[in-house]
């Protein structure tokens, strides 16, 4: 009971000891960029109702996920022909690097001009810049599987589909994982920018709209908002990762153990 | 073998140029929009031959260098501090689990507010979005200090500092330079974006300035060049990891096979 009492003692005590700082710094600021933060509290019920939410947050999550899930698709099913060939990876590793290193927010002027300003153009360029962790992290995680078991599922004449979902994508799941959790800030990133490069509803419209209008009390709710989402994003992804990686990481503990 | 694999991944790439040359010109896209290869290659030319070019290449490096810097720094000393502590570890382990996965772009607006367009701007979204993927590495490194070496240091008298100096910094630098290195990808993408969005001088604001005056060609050779730069920092950065570590076991076991 006391070590449970001590370890909700340190979760909590640095969050409160600095929403309080921050709380008592800003008290009488008259700072037009840094409100108090008791204005921006009270801001917030007024800002985000049940509207707003519907009208901006709603689509821009659906934004997110319908780019993501493309991405984590594509990402997948290529990475696996790229990582199981060897000639194949030879011919397309370097332009996959190339593609890679092109910085994501770049690409929305161009798919701006094939894809218009509409929800296509974001979910396409929220795809098109998660999709190369995931796509390179499958190549590596594919080719990394142990050849011992892969000989081992073909002399038991574990072949096809049956093969690639229990041998090959099981295990290069964590490495799968590795690059679904980059794709996700890359997601969030370039889900917030889109919008605010051309969007007429959208969480990051909604800011540059409070902010190019000076109503910046409003604008710092926008910011705790798209920290909350962050934050639940990662939350949400931290569960599912324990979920379908719950025999690796019970693998890894016990070969530790028994070093 | 290596050699063939080169030849290969040389094939590959002339294949995407060609294929990026091809595409436009058989009318499968309009050209208006993806322009052949050749054009963009001209394009760039171009590019390469404006001074103004050169200006925006070596502010956009400015923000990206002192960005980087900056968040390295701050990581580092950052994440040893919260780790040699007692009891800090856990009493901040909440506060930063919730403070990584927050957008740096939510900064944007208020770094427009505070700072217009200027460097300060690009470096407030830089520094926040290199800064934990430093702090972290720097986290998981420390923890991977052996008990061992730790105690035997410990009996043999040596103190605080000299423990940091000579135990915790050579088991947690090849974290540290992976965070470093994953911190520099990060600082281009959020030193570009910045341009792009706030204005900020550099290439992303000249990509935004084609894009408005609908210069498509040069759009894509500025493209074109941001992905050089990314592939070269890249690999910079992991020749001076490699570099850095030439001591460690995992880089003299490469170079023995």
């Amino acid at each position: 009971m006391r070590r449970l009492l001590l370890r909700v003692v340190f979760v909590l005590a640095l969050p409160a000891l600095l929403v309080a700082g921050w709380w008592v710094a800003s008290d009488d600021s008259t700072d037009v960029y840094w409100p108090p933060l008791r204005t921006i509290l009270e801001t917030f019920p007024d800002v985000w109702t049940s509207d707003r939410l519907e009208d901006d947050v709603l689509p821009s999550v659906l934004r997110l996920s319908g780019g993501y899930a493309l991405a984590a698709v594509v990402g997948v099913a290529l990475g696996t022909v790229i990582g199981s060939y060897r000639r194949v990876r030879a011919v397309c590793e370097p332009v996959l690097e190339f593609l890679r290193a092109v910085p994501p927010p770049v690409l929305i002027p161009v798919i701006m001009l094939f894809a218009g300003i509409g929800d296509t153009m974001k979910v396409t360029v929220i795809a098109s810049g998660c999709v190369w962790p995931i796509l390179l992290n499958t190549v590596e995680g594919v080719r990394a599987v142990d050849p011992v078991m892969a000989e081992t599922a073909r002399s038991y004449g574990i072949t096809g589909a049956s093969r690639l979902r229990t041998v090959v994508l099981r295990s290069a799941s964590p490495q799968i994982f590795a690059g679904l959790r980059q794709a996700l800030s890359i997601a969030i990133i370039l889900m917030v920018i889109s919008e605010m490069f051309a969007a007429s509803s959208g969480l990051g419209f909604t800011i540059v709209q409070f902010q190019r209008s000076f109503a910046i009390p409003d604008m710092w709710t926008g910011i705790l908002v798209l920290g909350l989402l962050g934050f639940l994003l990662s939350v949400v992804f931290q569960l599912v990762e324990r979920r379908a990686l719950g025999w690796y990481h019970g693998l890894r503990a016990s070969t530790r153990r028994s070093r | 073998m290596k050699g063939q694999n080169a030849a290969l991944g040389a094939a590959g790439l002339a294949a995407f140029l060609a294929l990026g040359e091809a595409v436009p010109r058989l009318g499968l896209v309009k050209e208006a929009y993806f322009p052949p290869t050749s054009r963009i290659a001209d394009a760039l030319l171009d590019e390469v031959a404006d001074s103004a070019f050169w200006t925006a290449l070596g502010d956009t490096l400015t923000g990206w260098a002192l960005g980087l810097a900056i968040a390295s720094c701050a990581g580092i000393v950052v994440g040893v501090l919260i780790s040699v502590v007692p009891h800090l570890r856990e009493a901040t382990a909440s506060t930063i689990e919730f403070l990584r996965p927050i957008p740096s772009v939510a900064l944007i607006p208020l770094a427009v507010l505070l700072y217009g367009s200027e460097l300060r701007s690009v470096l407030l979204l830089v520094v926040y979005a290199s800064f934990w993927q430093v702090l972290i590495q720097v986290l998981y490194g420390v923890q991977d200090v052996d008990p061992v070496a730790e105690e035997t240091a410990r009996s043999y008298g040596l103190g605080t500092w000299a423990r940091i100096r000579h135990v915790l910094w050579p088991t947690a630098l090849p974290y540290v330079m992976t965070g470093v290195r994953l911190a520099a990808a990060v600082a281009l993408i959020l030193a570009i974006t910045a341009e792009l969005i706030i204005g900020a001088p550099g290439l992303g604001k000249r990509i935004g300035v084609a894009q408005t005056s609908q210069a498509v060609p040069e759009m894509y050779a500025l493209i074109v060049v941001t992905g050089v730069l990314g592939l070269l920092i890249n690999v910079g950065a992991r020749t001076v990891e490699r570099r850095a570590l030439a001591w460690h076991q995992s880089v003299r076991g490469e170079v023995a096979v």
